[in-house]
């Protein structure tokens, strides 16, 4: 399923235009406040009208200047999950969670509100009020809320940005298990590049209301001139496949061969994960480096060096994992040598990847 | 009660009592859609209409009750027309309801706007992200969440309903058992020697009515208030 935007759009003084085409899976829209990502969801979600282009998913067509079709936001068959969770404050969560239902075609299923209440652990919440619920069980509720509307497009604006780490902890695996397992695109909204490292199959960035990137995520957060929420927040991704659960706590996986030691993870022997490593965690070195602490090197050969215009540069050294970035000193750069082409080892403690930057797939 | 009550005035308190249920149901339709409209909605006039609803409001009731009277008299243009019709509201208990109706509309249209203004659109767009149409979001969303609003401005319309003097004996005059209402009762009593005691006794009775309309607005409002806060 792929999902088709363009949508130009001028809201009071804001100059949105926008065009880009995403596979199925994730597609995060990235960028900092004010670059339009909102404005571009609700057009897509029809919630703001004036917006003149085309949404489709697949030859869905929400709209179409063009062709004069513009469906309301209630026919567009979305699941929307707001960043303030918007539950019905009179309806118990039951019945905030069946409200979509309603509405969606019945095609059997009488049994989806128990998978879905059962995939996000809220049976307990059910004869609550939206009122006695934290942040973290309202978001839950949220999210059944708009995939028992048997959306075709899910849309999610901010839905982690109004929690704590462990609340986003928590909600963010269901995300990933929508993105894996739910056959419907989804459009998800976020300035956090640890969100888009975990979460996105294609990173779509914005600046200004202007697409600045569009790409597959390994590629563009491989990118060491793709700094859009500066150098501090750039880090590559790998994908890796756990192979074994070490008895010091260590789990091992395979990332194109090179093994990478984590502080234990949950997941089974098998699975696939995403591992965000940040390029300030990243030590190169020109030779293989003996008598470190660090667990994890990889060997590789620069690709691109980007020099900012502070003292620092980042280094792209392509592995057999993939891209991994690397921030280093302009001063080390010089010193080492570090230019396209050469042979390199980068070095990753263990410890310092955090539970967070590991996710699913 | 009857017999506490003499016969002339259990026939004006029924008959109020009567017409300002009419008036409050009459109004609540209209006012709940003028209010929506004036909370929500943007459209050339909006200030006009804004200002016509709250006309009775300012407007000395005596000539509210004159220009209903032009307007729907058997002569007036509406009248003539509605009496074709065979609907006739001048000096009959329907244009009491008619008049308290009018008069009672703005304060209602004021509550519910109110309401309706403080809920949040975004729950609205939750709802139509949902698949609910704008009836739908309405009558799911909006309308239980206003229904407090509700509640206190049709107390209110009511008590003015029931407390309507000046527009309802200019325009449909104060005839024993047809168009005296409680308050017309009252100053026709005040009138003759010796009424002051009926009179009294009426007063009491809307004093009643007033207290058990507001005592039970409470109790409704806080039993919803305490369903839509949540537990």
């Amino acid at each position: 399923m792929s999902l088709f935007v363009k949508v130009k759009q001028k809201v009071e003084g804001f100059d949105l235009d926008v065009d880009f085409e995403a596979p199925t899976g994730a597609t995060v829209l990235f960028g900092a406040s004010g670059s339009g990502k909102t404005t571009l969801i609700n057009a897509v979600a029809g919630l703001s009208r004036g917006s003149v282009g085309r949404v489709a998913v697949d030859d869905w067509v929400l709209q179409d200047s063009a062709a004069g079709i513009w469906l309301p936001p209630h026919k567009r068959r979305l699941g929307y999950v707001f960043q303030e969770g918007r539950l019905f404050p009179h309806m118990s969560v039951k019945q905030n969670l069946a409200y979509g239902q309603r509405f969606a075609p019945k095609d059997g299923a009488v049994s989806e509100l128990d998978k879905v209440v059962h995939m996000l652990g809220i049976e307990p919440l059910l004869g609550r009020r939206p009122g006695m619920l934290s942040g973290g069980e309202k978001q839950r509720v949220a999210i059944g809320r708009a995939l028992l509307a048997r959306p075709r497009l899910i849309l999610a604006d901010e839905p982690l940005a109004a929690l704590d780490e462990a609340r986003k902890a928590e909600i963010m695996p269901y995300f990933e298990r929508l993105r894996d397992e739910a056959d419907v695109p989804i459009l998800y909204v976020s300035h956090s590049m640890g969100e888009v490292a975990r979460l996105a199959t294609t990173v779509v960035a914005l600046e200004r209301g202007r697409v600045s990137r569009v790409g597959p995520a390994a590629e563009v957060l491989g990118d060491p001139g793709f700094t859009p929420a500066g150098v501090r927040a750039v880090g590559a991704v790998l994908e890796a496949r756990v192979v074994a659960h070490h008895e010091d706590g260590l789990s091992e996986l395979d990332a194109g061969g090179n093994p990478l030691f984590l502080p234990r993870i949950s997941q089974r022997i098998g699975t696939l994960m995403r591992v965000r490593i940040a390029a300030h965690d990243v030590i190169l070195s020109r030779e293989e480096p003996k008598g470190l602490s660090a667990l994890n090197m990889m060997a590789g050969e620069i690709d691109a060096v980007r020099a900012g215009d502070g003292p620092g540069a980042i280094v792209s050294v392509k592995t057999n994992a993939g891209p991994v970035l690397a921030r280093v000193t302009r001063r080390s750069a010089d010193a080492l040598g570090l230019v396209p082409g050469v042979k390199c080892y980068a070095v990753v403690k263990t410890v310092s990847i955090a539970p967070e930057d590991v996710g699913g797939r | 009660m009857t017999d506490w009550l003499g016969p002339e005035e259990w026939a004006a308190v029924a008959l109020s009592l009567k017409v300002a249920f009419w008036a409050t149901l009459g109004a609540l339709g209209p006012g709940i859609f003028v209010a929506y409209a004036l909370a929500r909605w943007s459209f050339p006039g909006k200030q006009l209409v804004n200002g016509l609803v709250h006309l009775p409001l300012i407007l000395p009731p005596v000539a509210t009750g004159y220009l209903l009277l032009m307007a729907f008299g058997t002569q007036g243009g509406f009248g003539s027309f509605l009496k074709e019709l065979g609907i006739v509201f001048a000096f009959r208990w329907t244009g009491a309801a008619l008049a308290a109706a009018v008069m009672a509309f703005p304060l209602l249209v004021r509550a519910v706007r109110l309401s309706i203004e403080a809920v949040d659109p975004k729950l609205e767009q939750a709802a139509s992200t949902l698949g609910a149409s704008r009836i739908w979001v309405f009558l799911t969303v909006t309308m239980p969440l206003i229904l407090p609003g509700i509640l206190a401005g049709a107390v209110l319309a009511f008590a003015k309903a029931m407390g309507e003097f000046g527009a309802t004996i200019t325009f449909v005059s104060n005839i024993p058992g047809q168009t005296r209402t409680l308050p017309s009762a009252i100053y026709s009593f005040l009138q003759v020697p010796g009424g002051e005691t009926a009179a009294l006794r009426l007063v009491m009775v809307s004093v009643f009515v007033a207290m058990a309309a507001l005592l039970l607005s409470e109790f409704i409002g806080r039993y919803l208030a305490r369903r839509v806060g949540g537990e």
